[in-house]
């Protein structure tokens, strides 16, 4: 069963290894890039914990062996803060309504919240909700949650018309 | 690891496929978006001595207008098919069945050929599929045949697909006229797989009689199943003269192997199923008469 060669870049830093097929996207983030902040609950598809970007998609970790991610962009949630450590707009707003207790669910929780808010940055509770339903929480109850998301967006939502309005009046370089 | 070793392949072309599930014949699988056979593989329901990965196969993507129906291949993610304008135009049932299937970081990797070939009793493609009467095709080094939706699903994740056949495509046909389609289905949690479900697809003449309709139930039987003697019954009638909770209880009359689970017997998957039916039958109906 011979090992393969792959290449990819994880959160900005080209990687490449040699590993057995069957090794999981989501085992050589956490083993061979000791980046141990993908977690993994069930390593079938059901909890979402292990929910990171290739190529700017949600997907399961999981749920691809690392061959499958030969020539990919990945992000995990240890490329969502900025590099100087300052929390992104999602994980601050995560933080100030509690939408974590032990923290298990959280990176996957936080990474699949960020692709979607990219993608639907204006959501009804009813698609946040759905959004979230990939995800599963042992601890909060899902309410904190729901409540940063809520924040989240509307303040990526300010952020953006900040921005915008300041580009149109020229007060921004 | 959770899987059992394998050796991968990746070939380019969809030539290169099939010549290397014919070499390597019983011992090989493919994979798409893995969002079935990975959980399979890491539970050991599945094991396999080869992988071949169809990611590179262009053949696979793509979507194409025949005309009297559209073609799209069997790469295509759900993702890419939920966003995709043309479907929605031509097969808008497919589209409407879409966000039901999991969640959306499932459906950025799970793919249409990957749904169909799977062919989960409970799946809404398959369900899609022989509602709509699809042509599957499919490639191996013997040839290209297109099956019937009606002839491909034979049973518990059981089709007319042979180990050395690759799943290219989907021909959906296009319905015209006076025409409706609704999905409806119950589960426990958003993403689950239902419990029961039902697709209808109705078209009307100008008097409002039914001049076609199909009926698809999924999670009801060992495979999707369509609920013939309803849709015979059907035809003809003039459509507000049916209530739809008769057209629900005929639907779900014929059914022997309902099968049962910690979700609940059979008796009340049926009576879930009827329910279903009726709810998809009457949204069907709005849009049509609407049409
Ligand atoms: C949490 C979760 C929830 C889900 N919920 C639903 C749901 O509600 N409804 C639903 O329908 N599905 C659901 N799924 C399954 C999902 O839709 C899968 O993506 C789909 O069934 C398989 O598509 P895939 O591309 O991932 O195929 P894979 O997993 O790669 O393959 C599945 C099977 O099809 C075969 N195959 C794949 N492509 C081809 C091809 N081109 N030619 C021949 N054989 C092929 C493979 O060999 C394998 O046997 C869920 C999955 C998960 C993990
Ligand atoms: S560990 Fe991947 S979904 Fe649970
Ligand atoms: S915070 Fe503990 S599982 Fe979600």
């Amino acid at each position: 069963m011979a090992d393969v060669d792959v290449r990819m870049t994880v959160n900005g830093v080209a990687r490449r290894s040699t590993v057995p097929p069957r090794l999981t996207l989501a085992d050589h983030l956490r083993s061979t890039c000791g980046l141990t902040g993908t977690h993994l609950g069930c390593e079938h598809g059901a909890c979402g914990a292990c929910t990171i970007l290739v190529d700017g998609d949600a997907v399961r970790a999981c749920l691809m062996f690392a061959v499958q991610a030969d020539d990919t962009e990945i992000t995990t949630i240890e490329g969502i803060a900025d590099r100087d450590g300052r929390l992104s707009v999602v994980q601050e707003a995560f933080r100030e309504h509690h939408g974590l207790q032990c923290g298990f669910c959280t990176p996957g929780f936080v990474v699949s919240v960020t692709a979607f808010l990219r993608d639907n940055p204006d959501p009804s509770d009813q698609e946040i909700r759905e959004a979230l339903s990939g995800n599963l929480c042992r601890c909060t109850g899902y309410q904190g949650i729901f409540a940063a998301v809520r924040a989240a967006a509307d303040a990526l939502r300010a952020t953006d018309a900040d921005a915008g309005a300041a580009a149109r009046d020229g007060s921004h370089p | 690891m959770k899987p059992a070793a394998f050796d991968y392949h990746r070939p380019d072309s969809l030539e290169e496929a099939v010549t290397l599930l014919a070499e390597l014949g019983d011992d090989a699988k493919v994979i798409a978006g893995g969002q079935s056979l990975m959980p399979m593989l890491a539970m050991r329901l599945a094991a396999v001595d080869h992988l071949v990965d169809l990611r590179r196969v262009g053949e696979l993507q793509g979507v194409v207008d025949r005309g009297d129906a559209l073609w799209i291949g069997a790469g295509t993610t759900q993702a890419a098919i939920q966003r995709s304008a043309d479907i929605d135009a031509a097969v808008p049932l497919l589209t409407r069945s879409t966000p039901l299937i999991g969640h959306f970081q499932i459906r950025n990797r799970g793919t249409l050929g990957g749904s169909v070939a799977h062919a989960d009793a409970a799946g809404e493609y398959p369900a899609v599929a022989l509602t709509l009467d699809a042509e599957i095709e499919a490639s191996s080094v013997r040839g290209r045949r297109a099956i019937p939706a009606g002839d491909f699903f034979s049973g518990w994740w059981t089709t007319a697909l042979e180990p050395d056949e690759v799943l290219t495509g989907v021909a959906f046909p296009r319905w015209h006229g006076r025409s409706g389609f609704a999905i409806e289905e119950f589960a426990r949690r958003h993403g689950d797989y239902a419990i029961a479900g039902a697709t209808v697809a109705v078209e009307l003449d100008d008097d409002d009689r039914v001049r076609r309709c199909s009926i698809g139930l999924f999670g009801l039987a060992p495979q999707v199943e369509r609920a013939a003697a309803a849709e015979a019954a059907l035809v003809g009638t003039v459509a507000g003269d049916v209530r739809a909770d008769e057209v629900g209880e005929t639907a779900v009359s014929g059914l022997d192997s309902v099968p049962s689970d910690l979700h609940g017997p059979a008796e009340y998957r049926t009576r879930v199923g009827a329910a279903m039916v009726a709810r998809a039958w009457e949204k069907a109906l709005q849009e049509a008469r609407n049409g």
